[in-house]
Order: structure tokens, then C-alpha cells, then sequence
């Protein structure tokens, strides 16, 4: 078999390519396989009764799973707090980000390339590290457990990230159709808003999406700042779910983490039909 | 006139967001680090400055220089080598794989990027466990297991952040091999480079750049990583042979109530993170190609 691929591959113009196609093929694959065990094992988990730890084929399936974790006070409420939570700190870093991208990319100002700067270096900073001062912050100022104040944090740790991939992308739009705007005389965020944005929409999507994917799994953020069950997201109350039942319900952990992981997936799927993939994010990267 | 004054008026809700919740986080902390603030007991009435002492205490505590190492070590497994050669790895498969291979394989590397943390704490609980997946597999080979979560914490919680984070690299990768003019890579081949050798000395160093970028997001965002550790090991017998920087912070802080020197212990992290940005910042020096 070995050989004659190997007769084949020496025939050919280009030697190796067809080994190294099957290679690429195989190792691909391989990784796919590595990478789908733990997804599958919370799906068979969350449709068994009973399960194990191991990825097995459900003896039979059922919902009782879910039917016991769709309460108001096990999912729903969680799910709902971390949609005001993550999606309202998504809407500010996203209007903050427009905002601030505009004069960063149309502008030659003074402070441009310090600020940039300042933008690139915070994407850096763990956020993680400055918990413990943040704890310290929200007990001065009587914020623990405030709702607008922990979005408003969230939305920060968002923002350096979500200013820079705005500025790029807003970079790949022409500035011609503005200038002449300008000239008729309309301020800048009236160019903004009728020219720049509806020709960078699928950019202000890709932000979006990815900001609130992110923050949608932040875990650290809530946990620290909102103390009372009834305020907390889904992050944080799937990690109490241990202790509730006495013992580890792995069945029902299983289909809590698949509801509570249920709006990012659709998201992700949303991203990659109508945008192009999360690829077009992956260009932005670059710098 | 007017007109340059309110120019810069659109970064004002930014800048005041970040001064409020970022600055103003961190400049707390150079203040709160040397004092002796606790939640209960002595510092818990008045907050006295105590100078370095919190720093001295660190560098001579052997549960301080555990961290730091477990830190390094499962940033240079997880990051350096685990997400970076891996998604380098599937990026670089991805050009000669079939379509469908290579669609379904991106999608589900993505997939394992976009679920949320502690759902991927959790699927790795179950595989790597004492029941789990792996050690029925090597059952099956009739390798003897074990608990890996105990026996190997670090292993474990870095193997679930290499396939948390892998995806990064590979769209970083993929959208800068993509953007290497077919025509180089085939110049080198027409004058006999193949294989290794083209990959070595042709494309890599047109990536460099997008190397070293990825290396400095993928490096950090592993610095910070707390939630899927947290959820992994936690606090239980295993948590000291886990135990990376931000988990003994957290402990410290707010297991220990001592404030001052767990935000000594976060400044300590956050100029580490300073260091490693700064480096990479240089080396991206986006001043050249913007504006």
C-alpha cells in the first residue's frame, strides 16, 4: 500500500504532495476526534439517566435530565441574569467601541498613537489580578452585588480589545465617501452613522458576537461581585450546582451545561453563516 | 477650531469607562499592597502602611515560589507549546486537507473556544477524572490509570486550556498563511526547497510577525486564566499542586481575608503581565504600518 503511493508520489511533477495531503488529512482528523470526546460526553451525559463519567452510548435515552433542571430557579432565571448581564456590558462596549474607533481611525490627532498604545498594552493586563482591587472598589463604593455596577465592569475588561478590532476594522473602510460628506457639511457622527457604520456592519457584528461570547463565560467577574443567588448568571450558579443535590448529578449538570452553552453555540453558528466565519475575525488579528 | 477641540469628544465615554474600572483598579492596588488591609483580624480595623513587608513575605514564602512556578510552567505548556504549535499544527494542515475536513475540524476546534469556561472545567472533570473517558481507554489498552485530576493537576487543567485555547492560534495562523503570495511559496519550490526546509525558511519567516502576536495574547490570556482551574482543582487536596498565581491570590485574599497581600500578589501578576506586553509590544511595533 506504502509502496505504491510511494511509486505514485514519485511520478508525479510535485513529489510528497499527495503523502502529505493524506498526512494533513489524518492529522486533521485526528485532532477533530481529540477535540469532539468532551463535547459529546456532556450531550450522551445530558440525554442519559444515571451516567457515568465516561463517554459511553446512552442505554436509553430521555429528557428527564432536562425536565428536571427547567425551573425558574435552576435555569431560567440564571440564563436571563446572564443575558442582562453579558449582553447589556456587550451594547456598552460596542457603542463605546464605535465611538472611540472613529476618531482613532479618521482623524490624525496628537494623542492617536498614545492612546493606541495605552488600548494595546490593557488588552494585556490580566484582568484576573485586578479582582482583588476591584472587590476592594466595589466595597467603597457600595457596589457589591449591583447589577449596573458589575456590567459596567464587564463592559471595560471588553472595551481595550473591542476599541482595537473596531479601529482595524473600520481602517478597511474607504475614507472618500466621507470626505465628501464633510465637505457638504455633515459633522462626523453624522458621517459615522449614515456612511462608516452600514458599510462595516459585519465588522460591528464580529465585535459583537465575540465580546459577548466572552462574557458570557466569564466566570471570575460574577462570582466575585454579585453575592446573592437570584442575581447571579448561569457562570457562576452552574459551579454552586454541586453542593444543591448532595452528590454530583452528572446528568443534570450535563443538561444545564448544555442549555446554558445552548445561546453561544447559536451565536457562533450565526457568526460563521452570515459573516463569513469567525476567519474574518481571525484578519483583524493581525494588528 | 470648534471643530479640532470636538474631535476627540466620541473617546470620552471609553476613556472614562477605563479610567473608572481600569485605572482606577490598578492605581488602588499600588496603594492597597503596602498596607496591611484584612478583612478580619488586626488590619480589618485600620489600614496601616507596612511599607514592602507584604513583598518580603511573598518572596520568602515557599507557597509563593510553588505558584510562581506552576504558573510558568503551565503557561509555557498550555501556551507556548500546547495552543501555539497545535493551532500552528492545524493551520498549516488546513491548506492541504479537503474542503469538508477541513470545515468540520475548524468548526468543532471553534466550538471548544466558544463554550464557556467552566463548561470545559467540567468536560474535562469527566474525562480525565477516576471514571472518566481516558482512563476507560487505557483500560481498554490495559494501561493502568489513574485520577489525573489528583495525581497531575497541572497536566490536567493545562491539557483542558490547550484545547479551551487552541482555536486562537489557528485563526491567527490561517489568516496569515492566507495572505502569503502563493508565488513565493512556489518560487521555493520550483528551486527544489521542499517540505521542512520551505516551511522553515520561507514561510515561517513571513509569519514572524503574526508569531509573535499570538504569542503575546495567547501568553497573557493564560496568565489570567482562573475560572477553569477554580472549577477543575479548586480548593480541595490537589489545589497546591495547581495552585498558579491567580488561585493563590484568590486564596489569600479572600480565603485568608488578607487583602494586603493578596493585592501584593495581584501586583506582583499584573506587572509580570506589564513585562510580557511590553516585550511583545515592541516586537508587533504597530506605530509603523497604522495610520
Amino acid at each position: 500500500m506504502t509502496a505504491t503511493v510511494g511509486g505514485r508520489v514519485r511520478s508525479t511533477a510535485r513529489p510528497g504532495v499527495v503523502t502529505s495531503r493524506i498526512v494533513a488529512n489524518l492529522l486533521l482528523v485526528l485532532i477533530g476526534v481529540a477535540f469532539i470526546v468532551p463535547m459529546l460526553w456532556v450531550l450522551y451525559a445530558s440525554i442519559e439517566e444515571g451516567p457515568g463519567l465516561a463517554v459511553s452510548i446512552p442505554t436509553s435515552a430521555s429528557f428527564e435530565n432536562f425536565r428536571s433542571v427547567l425551573n425558574t430557579d435552576t435555569t431560567y432565571r440564571p440564563i436571563l441574569n446572564g443575558i442582562y448581564l453579558s449582553g447589556g456590558a456587550t451594547l456598552i462596549t460596542v457603542v463605546c467601541a464605535v465611538l472611540a474607533a472613529y476618531p482613532l481611525s479618521r482623524h490624525k490627532m496628537r494623542f492617536n498613537r498614545p492612546f493606541l498604545m495605552t488600548i494595546l498594552f490593557s488588552t494585556g493586563l490580566p484582568i484576573t489580578a485586578v479582582m482583588v482591587p476591584v472587590y476592594g472598589l466595589f466595597v467603597q463604593l457600595d457596589l457589591i452585588d449591583s447589577v449596573a455596577g458589575t456590567t459596567l465592569f464587564m463592559a471595560t475588561t471588553g472595551l481595550p480589545f473591542a476599541i482595537w478590532l473596531m479601529k482595524n476594522f473600520m481602517d478597511g473602510v474607504p475614507i472618500d465617501l466621507e470626505e465628501a460628506a464633510w465637505v457638504d457639511g455633515a459633522s462626523g457622527m453624522k458621517a459615522l452613522w449614515h456612511i462608516v457604520l452600514p458599510l462595516m456592519w459585519p465588522g460591528v457584528a464580529v465585535v459583537a458576537i465575540f465580546t459577548f461570547i466572552r462574557l458570557w463565560g466569564e466566570f471570575f467577574i460574577p462570582f466575585m461581585l454579585l453575592l446573592s443567588p437570584d442575581l447571579q448568571p448561569a457562570s457562576v450558579t452552574i459551579f454552586t450546582f454541586f453542593g444543591q443535590y448532595g452528590g454530583v448529578n452528572y446528568g443534570r449538570l450535563a443538561a444545564f451545561s448544555v442549555m446554558y452553552s445552548l445561546p453561544v453555540v447559536a451565536l457562533y453558528i450565526l457568526l460563521s453563516r452570515k459573516l463569513g466565519g469567525a476567519f474574518a475575525f481571525g484578519g483583524a488579528l493581525k494588528g | 477650531m470648534l471643530r479640532r477641540a470636538t474631535r476627540g469628544l466620541p473617546l470620552v465615554p471609553s476613556v472614562g469607562l477605563l479610567l473608572v474600572f481600569l485605572a482606577g483598579p490598578i492605581l488602588y492596588c499600588f496603594y492597597a499592597a503596602f498596607t496591611d488591609m484584612a478583612l478580619t483580624g488586626s488590619g480589618a480595623t485600620g489600614n496601616e502602611f507596612v511599607g514592602f513587608d507584604n513583598f518580603a513575605k511573598a518572596f520568602s514564602e515557599p507557597a509563593f515560589a510553588n505558584a510562581v512556578f506552576l504558573t510558568l510552567l503551565f503557561t509555557l505548556f498550555s501556551a507556548v507549546l500546547g495552543q501555539n504549535i497545535l493551532g500552528m499544527i492545524i493551520a498549516f494542515s488546513m491548506r492541504r486537507t479537503n474542503k469538508i475536513v477541513r470545515a468540520v475540524v475548524g468548526s468543532i476546534v471553534i466550538g471548544a473556544w466558544v463554550l464557556p469556561e467552566i463548561v470545559a472545567a467540567y468536560m474535562w472533570t469527566a474525562v480525565l477524572g477516576d471514571e472518566g473517558t481516558l482512563n476507560r481507554v487505557l483500560e481498554f489498552l490495559r494501561i493502568p490509570g489513574q485520577d489525573w485530576l489528583y495525581s497531575n493537576p497541572i497536566l490536567a487543567v493545562s491539557i483542558a486550556n490547550v484545547w479551551r485555547g487552541t482555536a486562537f492560534s489557528m485563526l491567527v495562523y490561517s489568516a496569515a498563511l492566507s495572505e502569503i503570495p502563493s508565488e513565493i511559496e512556489e518560487a521555493a519550490e520550483v528551486d527544489g526547497a521542499t517540505g521542512w526546509w520551505r516551511v522553515w525558511h520561507v514561510t515561517l519567516p513571513m509569519i514572524r510577525r503574526s508569531i509573535m502576536t499570538n504569542l503575546m495574547l495567547i501568553t497573557l490570556q493564560t496568565l489570567a486564566v482562573f475560572g477553569l482551574i477554580y472549577a477543575m482543582v479548586g480548593e480541595g487536596g490537589a489545589s497546591g499542586k495547581a495552585q498558579t498565581l491567580p488561585i493563590y491570590m484568590y486564596e489569600q485574599a479572600f480565603k485568608f481575608s488578607q487583602i494586603g497581600y493578596g493585592t501584593a500578589v495581584a501586583l506582583i501578576l499584573l506587572l509580570v503581565g506589564a513585562i510580557f506586553s511590553l516585550i511583545y509590544m515592541r516586537l508587533l511595533n504597530p506605530g509603523k504600518e497604522a495610520t
